[in-house]
């Protein structure tokens, strides 16, 4: 029961996310666009949901704080008060509160000190407004008997709603009580009278102690609309028979509830009356009215939804609410058809079985072209291929768009602009580009922490700005795009961009850059990322609090990734980030080198040609004239310290990356292979130019040669 | 979670102690078909009930229900205070014979 338990409150912590980041948006465009009635309302929606789930959940720190927004919400969307910017923060802040609370009501804690104290100035704060708008009646005028229509019955005397539930029979196996719920339902009002239901317990060897068999018949008194009371059971909506009745309904819609239960009529009739929704007499003429009526029409029953808006009984309001939830039910359900929560873990199992299954074809392909029988040969192939499709779609499985990791960016951007009295504007391209959803996660923190330095310390001041002749608004731009079987992101500011000679005057005191030497601007910038390079002196102030730039570096490194930073004085800086698609299979290319095999990532392959004879003296690696472009190339063989013959022809591939192209030159060239890639213990982690191994067809470990390092590593050594 | 069945004077009592939620309902359940096997009028006693939620709730109805169909007299007796609210929530005080003297 335990993990049942678990899985609601995990399906909560999910869901209050998404709906704390939705306000979080919603927030940020009600400050550009405020009184928009729409966004309004789905903050309402938000809160108010949040509300009840942790009452329900007994998340009662959560469900007390969150009341007080919502009170401020309903009143804002009664046009009560406009909201103004100081509005907006103060529901942003408290966004955050909520956000903390859940926390720490998902994880046990107590409530620290400093936590309280924040929300007491926040409750304050809400208090107040909540205060000047006080006594904005959210009671809905209840609609008295509708006398000019002709077919109008009686209306019941009663001033209470009458809720008739009947609980699903799984509702307590997922963790919930109806208990909860009822005594929830008490805090919207007064329950007159309640009647529990428990006919439909079976006899005591059927009866399953974990199925819950109750319904209830309630007479509640409250102020809430329906909205509100139907809000209480949410979360049990889609498992249970909930049906609401308001003041003042006719009598004939009591009958009709009855009829629809499943208890007995002639019990149900008595509750109700023992309830007060009805009197004895109402009853009894409602009944046989009905039984008339039903005589005259063949018996067919009418909706009950049918007689609520032909008798006029429903307010306008509270239909046009239902058709709205209805419609928003529709659309959410097509979404939920749509899309389906998978445990991240079975899907890691599923990708792995796919990587057995990729290395397993591979093998039988190639017993295929030793035995040369053609049957076996074709079998073999087209099943290669569906390998190959199920390998795709099952890496396209774990894609998600970048987009709402830089959306979250807006909140950070917008908090610092005020922070510092600068005006930034953010600006996203790209969001629906897509990478593995392990890349997605961990990537955000070193985003946050460059958007971040953008934007506290890239964009000037808006006099500094004006003066530089510079428009006054500063922009920093996220772009996101597939290129050569990597995704690029870029963050752009158009700042004060990086000071170099303050960096390289910084790195040659450190003893990071060599005094007097000449370097590119991308070396004295890749110093930034150098673990021990203090910045906070220099003119730029590229540091930040929390991560530093180098564990920025680092963080990209493990996701096999790199980094790296182009910047004009005085008119901005482009950090860039490369990162690989997938951390699980690639498309490989074969090579050979002293009798091994190693694979480079095909994406990274420009072209192969043979090694011309004048370069073959004397083992030299340096550079090749190709088609007039020179480029710097190494010999794996030497570069690795491997033995071994020299082959008759050596071939030399030209591998690029970035904006980098080097050669490599190998002894043989195998062909395309998909490849798995297993990652090396720590022993090998320090090796360079190796990124991790996979297993072949044959059963030969193959390593794959991580191109970057390599590039990195040539580079230097040509310079 | 705990039930000891104890029968004194023609009276069978079960004395509950610990939590009546859903973690122990199978448990109790058992507790509630043994107490059912027996002849002597039933009393439980709620005194050490830390909590009932409706999985308990549920069974003292279908006890008291049971015991009554088989013509044996049923009473609740010293209902804890977590017990009560919940009985008293879903108005079943009166059909349980949960009496307000015996309280405390």
């Amino acid at each position: 029961m335990d993990i049942e338990l678990g899985q609601a409150r995990q399906t909560f912590m999910t869901e209050s996310a998404e709906l704390l980041e939705e306000m979080e948006n919603v927030l940020l465009s009600l400050e550009k666009n405020p009184g928009d009635a729409d966004t309004i309302n789905s903050l309402f929606r938000s809160a108010h949901t949040i509300k009840g789930a942790s009452g329900i959940l007994g998340m009662e720190t959560v469900e007390k704080f969150t009341h007080l927004v919502e009170n401020l919400l309903s009143n804002v969307r009664d046009g009560a008060f406009t909201l103004t910017s100081a509005t907006i923060e103060l529901l942003l802040e408290c966004r955050d509160h909520t956000k903390t609370l859940i926390e720490l009501a998902a994880s046990d804690a107590a409530v620290p000190a400093l936590t309280e104290i924040k929300e007491a100035g926040l409750t304050e704060r809400l208090s107040a407004l909540l205060v000047k708008k006080e006594e904005v009646p959210e009671k809905r005028a209840v609609k008295g008997p509708v006398t000019d229509t002709p077919e109008s019955g009686r209306l019941s005397s009663t001033d209470a709603w009458h809720i008739s539930l009947r609980f699903g029979p799984d509702v307590l196996r997922s963790g919930m009580d109806p208990a909860s719920f009822i005594s929830y339902l008490g805090k919207l009002g007064e329950i007159i009278s309640i009647s529990t239901l428990f006919d439909s317990i079976p006899g005591v060897e059927d009866m399953d102690p974990e199925t819950c068999y109750l319904g209830f018949e309630i007479d509640f008194k409250s102020d809430f609309d329906k909205k509100a009371i139907e809000g209480v059971f949410e979360f049990v909506r889609e498992d249970c028979m909930i049906a609401i009745l308001p003041p003042h309904s006719r009598v004939e819609s009591y009958v009709d509830l009855i009829r629809d239960l499943p208890e007995d009529t002639v019990l149900l009739g008595e509750i109700l009356v023992k309830g007060g929704a009805l009197t004895k007499t109402e009853l009894d003429e409602a009944l046989s009215l009905q039984k008339s009526s039903e005589a005259a029409s063949d018996g067919s029953k009418r909706l009950i939804g049918e007689i609520f808006v032909t008798e006029g009984m429903v307010q306008s309001d509270i239909v046009d609410a239902a058709l709205e939830k209805q419609k928003k039910t529709q659309e959410t359900r097509s979404k939920e058809a749509r899309t389906i929560r998978v445990d991240a873990d079975k899907l890691d199992g599923l990708i792995n079985l796919v990587g057995e299954l990729v290395i397993a074809s591979a093998n039988i392909d190639q017993q295929a072209q030793r035995v040369k029988d053609a049957w076996l040969l074709e079998s073999a192939s087209s099943m290669l291929r569906l390998v190959e499709e199920i390998r795709d779609t099952s890496m396209k499985i774990r894609m998600v768009p970048i987009g709402e990791t830089f959306s979250r960016f807006n909140r950070v951007v917008r908090d610092i602009s005020r922070d510092t009295g600068k005006e930034i504007a953010l600006e996203i391209k790209g969001g629906e580009t897509e990478l593995d959803k392990t890349v997605v996660e961990k990537i955000s923190d070193p985003l946050m922490h460059i958007v971040r330095n953008a934007a506290d310390h890239g964009i000037e001041k808006a006099e500094a700005r004006a003066s530089a002749g510079k428009p006054v608004i500063g922009t920093i731009r996220l772009n996101a795009f597939h290129d050569a079987g990597s995704i690029t992101i870029e963050i752009t500011d158009d700042g004060r961009g990086l000071n170099k000679k303050r960096i390289l005057e910084k790195a040659i005191g450190q003893g990071l850059l060599a005094p007097g030497q000449q370097y590119s601007d991308s070396e004295i910038f890749r110093v930034i990322f150098e673990p021990g390079f203090s910045t906070a002196e220099s003119v730029t102030k590229l540091s930040g609090r929390g991560v530093g730039m180098d564990v920025v570096k680092r963080n990209i490194e493990a996701l096999r990734g790199s980094v790296d930073v182009e910047s004009v004085e005085g008119s901005g800086t482009v950090v860039r980030i490369r990162l690989p698609l997938t951390l699980a299979i690639i498309d490989g290319f074969r090579v050979g080198v002293a009798g091994s095999s190693y694979v480079i990532p095909l994406d990274m392959v420009v072209e192969c040609v043979e090694l011309p004879e004048s370069e073959r003296e004397g083992n030299r690696s340096s550079y090749i004239n190709l088609r007039g472009e020179v480029l710097p190339y190494v010999r794996l063989k030497r570069y690795f310290g491997l033995e071994g013959k020299d082959a008759r022809y050596e071939n030399i591939i030209i591998v690029r990356y970035g904006s980098a192209k080097i050669g490599l030159v190998v002894d043989e060239l195998f062909g395309e292979v998909q490849t798995v890639i297993k990652s090396l213990s720590k022993a090998y982690k320090e090796i360079k130019g190796i990124s991790g191994a996979t297993i072949m067809g044959n059963g030969e470990v193959a390593l794959i040669l991580d191109i970057p390092r390599l590039i990195e590593a040539v580079e230097r050594a040509a310079a | 979670m705990e039930i000891k069945h104890e029968n004194k004077d023609g009276l069978c009592t079960a004395l509950v102690t610990g939590e009546m939620n859903i973690y122990h309902a199978l448990d109790l359940k058992k507790g509630v078909v043994e107490a059912l096997a027996r002849h002597e009028p039933l009393q439980i006693d709620l005194s050490g009930a830390t909590e009932l939620d409706t999985t308990g709730l549920q069974l003292l109805l279908l006890a008291k229900r049971e015991a009554e169909a088989s013509g044996r007299a049923f009473s609740i007796v010293n209902a804890s205070e977590a017990a009560r609210a919940v009985i008293d929530l879903f108005s079943v005080g009166e059909y349980l014979n949960c009496s307000a003297d015996h309280n405390r």
